[in-house]
């Protein structure tokens, strides 16, 4: 047992081995928050007045805020007036020029996950031809889009030609009031992204932020609002299987979901944003509010995640089954570790009749990593027949990490069903010898059990997104071995 | 016959498959094998009885390089080369199979998953080319078939609500796939009902060749009126204290071991 708590000890303190820091020059906002800020960054992205004031309402607001405190996470307090909240995208000549100049340890792990030479280079910011065989694939996928009726665009370029829409839903399903960071996104974001899908259209292909134009530099405040109208089905993808980095060490996305009648909306996520390293310096706090609301009947959302980086993790997709016969689904996968934490889960509130979620929670924690699962099923007096099923399975990689469940419970209906199921297992030495014993070593041991382990929530993702974060599951956990 | 005196049928050291040299071995501080020597031939048979704690699963377990079992003194060759250097990965791939006596669930992972990963991660250490899907689902095919394994079987998560017999037959089955030199069976019988027993012994043999080694491990005889063994040797506090050919499995049915023990001693 001794020589085991030893190589997991060094197997663990290994360090992220694709941790590196650019340099970049941007047109920063000044530092620090205030009236002057907001407006900046209104002005900047030529805003209407309309926009300027909802941006004002939500600064006041969040100036009267304080921050949440109850997720198990812990990091020293944030200084808002030492950050920038405004930095435009870095110019093309400071960009890479070729794959040479871009760290090698990066495109090792690019290799690794199989991502394609021209992906590559989009993704390592490699700002010359290269990227012109995406920007063509993007113009294509756009006009088979415009075809459709399908509105996919920058959310900035959705506030100034689809100001309607934009009024109608933004802040509808997460009001600016609505918490600390959300309030604080809905002050300052950056970009994100926009989708309308009209009535009956079923989106012809898979959205993902990839495709989409000035996609790369809009991470730290992130907001996102898609709409599928009555009958109509979209599934978007959000981010990357590939290491993602950014200067900023807050982010605070807002994503908005709004499903009337009959339609579907399917939303992915993979977040792999640079966890920090072996002593837990540095990393990424990711404080996201998702929120997806079910508005019409016989209405869909149905949220996957797979969340492997940042250094603090807290997120909660939720569903709001306001419509008859909605339903609410959330297949997660949160893989912690060295230093990291996450306190992500899910809400779903069950307004309508016959409302039905289902949850699906695989948290995987190695290291001194904590890991909490933390949902909430609630079920109001209306919502005659509802039903939930939860499933809440935690596994632990060493002895000095932590996994953790917390499940709210509230039902006011007697007819309602719910169902919690919740387990936490370790990888026994015994799986992980019978493995070697067959010839795996054991970091492709430890991939294999834990993607086994995760198997019902990979099914979730759309095919190449699967096979990539299949990969991804294995590189985040490579050196954990318990 | 004592057991030093005992030499495989080709007698030359050049045909020597596995040799154990006067090992000791601990687990926990506590020491298990004392002074176990054995050396087998390609194609023979070799069956180890002994009483419950003697060190016989130590002598799988340590055989096949398991964590926490630590040698203090002798060596163990295989094919000549210095087994206890190797990871227990590396060994596999140099052709040590052990069957384990309980199959570990892996859930999840679906047993065709788990075989084309076993399989290849070994090509890959002995630098051989790797299978792609539809070469290594020919080969399982052809080797299912053989050994009677269902395909709805292999399609299941790994070893998760299979029967005792079919996780046995599954290690058979992995055997005939990762084609060992030398392959241990640690307490095969455990848990088998004597149809399932049968099943199991008829795979096994099918895979016997004169280039193939078994240790069969087992603490009853029964198992080797299936699997019949050239020699049969009777592991007793961590060491050998008698061998024979199969007869003296029979002597030790009928006889118990205090009885054979006794007269060793």
């Amino acid at each position: 047992m001794g020589q085991e708590a030893e190589t997991l000890q060094e197997l663990t303190d290994q360090k992220y081995k694709y941790g590196f820091v650019t340099e970049i020059e941007s047109e920063f906002a000044p530092k620090g928050l205030s009236e002057d800020t907001v407006r900046f960054i209104s002005q900047k992205k030529d805003e209407p007045d309309w926009m300027l004031e909802k941006r004002l309402s939500a600064y006041r607001r969040w100036r009267t805020m304080t921050e949440p405190a109850w997720a198990r996470v812990h990091y020293p307090p944030i200084d808002f007036q030492d950050a920038y909240y405004y930095a435009a995208p870095k110019k093309k000549e400071d960009a890479p020029a070729s794959l040479d100049e871009v760290d090698p340890e990066l495109l090792q792990t690019y290799e690794k996950l199989g991502i394609p030479l021209s992906e590559q280079k989009m993704l390592s910011g490699v700002a010359v031809d290269a990227v012109f065989d995406s920007v063509s694939v993007a113009t294509t996928f756009k006009a088979t889009l415009e075809e459709a009726g399908v509105i996919f665009c920058p959310i900035s370029e959705a506030i100034a030609r689809h100001p309607a829409l934009v009024q109608k839903y933004l802040g509808s399903v997460v009001p600016d009031t609505d918490n600390f960071y959300a309030t604080l996104n809905s002050a300052v974001f950056s970009d994100g992204s926009f989708v309308y899908v009209p009535e009956g259209v079923r989106c012809p292909m898979e959205l993902s932020t990839y495709f989409r134009i000035n996609a790369s530099k809009t991470g730290q405040f992130e907001r996102t609002l898609i709409i599928a109208d009555r009958g109509a089905y979209v599934s978007y993808l959000e981010g990357c299987t590939a290491p993602m980095r950014d200067e900023n060490q807050l982010h605070a996305a807002v994503v908005e979901l709004v499903a009337m009648d009959g339609a579907e909306i399917k939303y992915s996520t993979v977040q792999n944003w640079y966890p920090g390293d072996e002593n837990g310096k540095g990393g990424i706090y990711n404080f996201v509010t998702k929120r997806g609301d079910c508005r019409g009947a016989n209405s869909k959302i149905s949220w996957t995640q797979v969340e492997t980086g940042s250094a603090i993790t807290w997120k909660y997709p939720s569903c709001i089954l306001r419509g008859d016969n909605s339903v609410g689904e959330f297949y997660s996968i949160a893989i912690t570790n060295n230093f990291q934490q996450a306190d992500t889960g899910t809400k779903m509130i069950h307004l309508g009749r016959n409302t039905r979620s289902r949850i699906i929670s695989k948290g995987i924690s190695a290291g001194r990593a904590q890991n909490t699962y933390r949902g909430l099923v609630r079920i109001h007096q209306k919502a005659e027949g509802a039903r939930n099923f939860t499933q809440c399975d935690s596994l632990l990689l060493g002895s000095r990490c932590g996994a953790h469940t917390v499940p709210y419970i509230e039902s006011r209906n007697p007819s309602a069903i719910i169902e919690h199921e919740a387990t936490t297992s370790k990888i026994s030495d015994d799986q992980l010898f019978y493995c070697l014993s067959r010839g795996i070593g054991t970091e492709e041991a430890v991939a294999l059990i834990v993607n086994g382990f995760c198997r019902e929530v990979l099914q979730q993702l759309p095919m190449e997104f699967a096979v990539e974060a299949q990969k991804l599951v294995g590189i985040s956990l490579e050196g954990s071995v318990g | 016959m004592s057991p030093q005196a005992l030499i495989c049928n080709g007698s030359g050291p050049e045909n020597v498959m596995l040799e154990i040299e006067d090992l000791h071995a601990s687990v926990q501080g506590k020491e298990i094998l004392k002074g176990l020597s054995l050396k087998i031939c390609p194609g023979e048979v070799h069956a180890i009885m002994g009483p419950n704690g003697a060190g016989k699963s130590t002598t799988s377990y340590m055989l096949a390089g398991r964590d926490g079992y630590e040698v203090t003194s002798g060596q163990v060759r295989f094919n000549g080369e210095d087994l206890l250097s190797l990871k227990p990965e590396e060994r596999a791939a140099n052709g040590i199979f052990l069957a384990f006596q309980y199959p570990l669930e892996i859930p999840g992972v679906s047993t065709l998953n788990f075989l084309k990963t076993a399989v290849n991660a070994q090509a890959k250490l002995r630098g051989e080319p790797l299978l792609d899907a539809v070469q290594f689902m020919r080969l399982v095919r052809e080797t299912a078939k053989l050994l009677n394994v269902s395909e709805e079987m292999l399609k299941r998560p790994l070893n998760v609500g299979f029967s005792g017999g079919e996780k046995k037959r599954n290690e058979v089955l992995q055997m005939a796939l990762l084609k060992p030199a030398l392959a241990i069976l640690d307490e095969t019988d455990s848990g088998l009902d004597i149809d399932a027993l049968k099943l199991v012994a008829e795979g096994v043999n099918k895979l016997r060749s004169p280039s193939r080694s078994f240790l069969v491990i087992t603490h009853y005889q029964r198992l080797l009126d299936y699997i019949v063994p050239d020699y049969v040797h009777i592991l007793a506090d961590g060491r050998i204290v008698r061998s024979g050919d199969k007869s003296l499995a029979l002597r030790l049915e009928e006889q118990g071991y205090d009885a054979l023990i006794g007269k060793a001693a």
